[in-house]
């Protein structure tokens, strides 16, 4: 278990690590919780691996009023680690969902270490966070040395461990608006129970409005090679009392015309069978919190 | 290729040449000789090698030695004081919690963690809290109960 050796750096300014990066070959290493194993495995061997940890500008949590969503956005440095997120006083109040999906990726001392912009580029296919960030329809701010861009998540995530990153792009910052008052929301995942990976996992955020489903969003990782938002379940229950035969009817849909993953914890029927049930879960609780 | 660190472990500073692919777990074992921290499943599940990295519980397996450089590290040999045990090694010996011993290490660095962060964890909080550390020889219950018994201890 020991990696190839390799050439490392730890710039402490963004722009000496986006010099380093331009020069082609290099690995970006975060919290080193995805990369790390697979350099042990020895699947990744990069010539130079770049270590953004002492750079503080990526560790900023920050709201902004205006920009990015009409109610406000919350900014996530890609060094903010899980377990920032998770208890961060700013993420639980404004972004209640995106603090739940932190809490319940891998064990305590990964989420102390793993961040959220290294896990989004990485784009490990039953990763926690593509679920919530797709129900939020965050933003992935991306920076090079000669300019940055914003791609929504959709656009960012490609397929399974691939993404729209450029060799010489950095994830700067996840955006993800402010909740609107009285959402509800929940993640529920079924997970691998070694790792704690999602074998699939759903977020769900809904608003009610005189007794009526007004607004759905679900997210579901695990399922298929990208995470995606699940708009046949959301245009089956807006509109409806939410009931519990709403729930079932619109969860029902929540695999449909999905190309499944199978892999030695779950068969792409099991995987489809329970993205229905987690999916049911998911907008029971978010409905149950919704006012 | 090699790289010179200077870190803090268990309050005093070390300086070392070391190749950035050494893992700290082997840095911290054969380089320094702090065999404290067991080497389990090297692969970030069994929480054997957890350390305290800036007071954060981390698995040493998962991390290079490089990464450490400039920082503070606790190990399980720095919880005692003058010759006292950390009051949370002294409940995993008076629960009896740990029989062969290899996972307890890592079990104390992660319960230590745990209080500091939530001093009256319900037994649930205690097992979410400890799900990153795996004991072989089903002593679960008997590690719930010395946190808990130091939790109780600690706001006694």
């Amino acid at each position: 278990m020991i990696p190839q050796n390799f050439e490392y750096s730890a710039p402490t300014s963004l722009k000496e690590a986006l010099a380093l990066i331009a020069k082609g070959d290099a690995k970006v290493l975060a919290g080193g919780m995805s990369l790390i194993p697979l350099m042990k495995l020895r699947l990744a061997a990069p010539e130079h691996v770049v270590d953004l940890s002492r750079i503080a500008d990526l560790k900023s949590v920050h709201e902004d009023g205006k920009g990015e969503f009409p109610g406000g956005a919350l900014h996530l440095g890609a060094l903010a680690t899980h377990f920032e997120i998770e208890s961060s006083a700013l993420v639980r109040s404004k972004c209640p969902l995106l603090a739940e999906v932190a809490s319940n990726i891998g064990d305590v001392q990964v989420r102390n270490v793993g961040t959220i912009g290294g896990s989004t580029a990485h784009a490990d296919p039953a990763a926690d966070y593509p679920a919530g960030l797709m129900a939020l329809e965050a933003k992935v701010h991306l920076t090079t040395a000669k300019g940055e861009r914003t791609l929504p998540i959709d656009q960012f995530i490609v397929d399974a461990l691939s993404t729209a990153l450029k060799p010489n792009e950095l994830v700067r910052e996840i955006i993800v608006p402010v909740e609107t008052r009285g959402t509800g929301f929940s993640y529920q995942k079924l997970a691998q129970p070694a790792s704690g990976f999602a074998v699939v996992g759903v977020a769900a955020r809904v608003r009610k409005s005189a007794g009526k489903v007004t607004f759905v969003r679900v997210g579901v990782t695990g399922l298929a090679g990208k995470a995606f938002r699940a708009t046949r379940v959301e245009k089956l229950l807006e509109g409806t009392s939410g009931s519990a035969a709403d729930i079932q009817k619109a969860a029902a849909q929540a695999a449909e015309g999905v190309d499944a993953n199978t892999d030695l914890h779950a068969s792409a029927d099991y995987r489809r069978q329970m993205t229905k049930v987690f999916t049911a879960r998911a907008l029971t609780q978010a409905l149950s919190r919704a006012d | 290729m090699t790289r010179k660190i200077t870190l803090k472990i268990n309050g005093k500073s070390y300086s070392h040449e070391v190749e950035p692919r050494l893992l700290l777990i082997h840095y911290l074992r054969e380089v320094v000789g702090f065999t404290g921290p067991h080497i389990g499943c090297e692969t970030s599940i069994c929480g054997a090698c957890t350390v305290e990295l800036d007071g954060k519980a981390v698995k040493s397996c998962t991390m290079f030695a490089v990464q450490a450089d400039g920082r503070n590290v606790t190990t399980i040999e720095g919880l005692a004081t003058d010759g006292r045990l950390h009051p949370m090694q002294e409940a995993f010996w008076n629960e009896h919690a740990l029989q062969c011993g290899f996972c307890t290490p890592g079990m104390i660095m992660t319960s230590k963690e745990l209080l500091e962060r939530s001093p009256h964890p319900t037994d649930d909080e205690i097992r979410h809290g400890l799900e990153g550390n795996l004991c072989r020889c089903t002593g679960y219950q008997h590690i719930v109960n010395a946190v808990r018994a130091a939790a109780a201890k600690a706001g006694a």
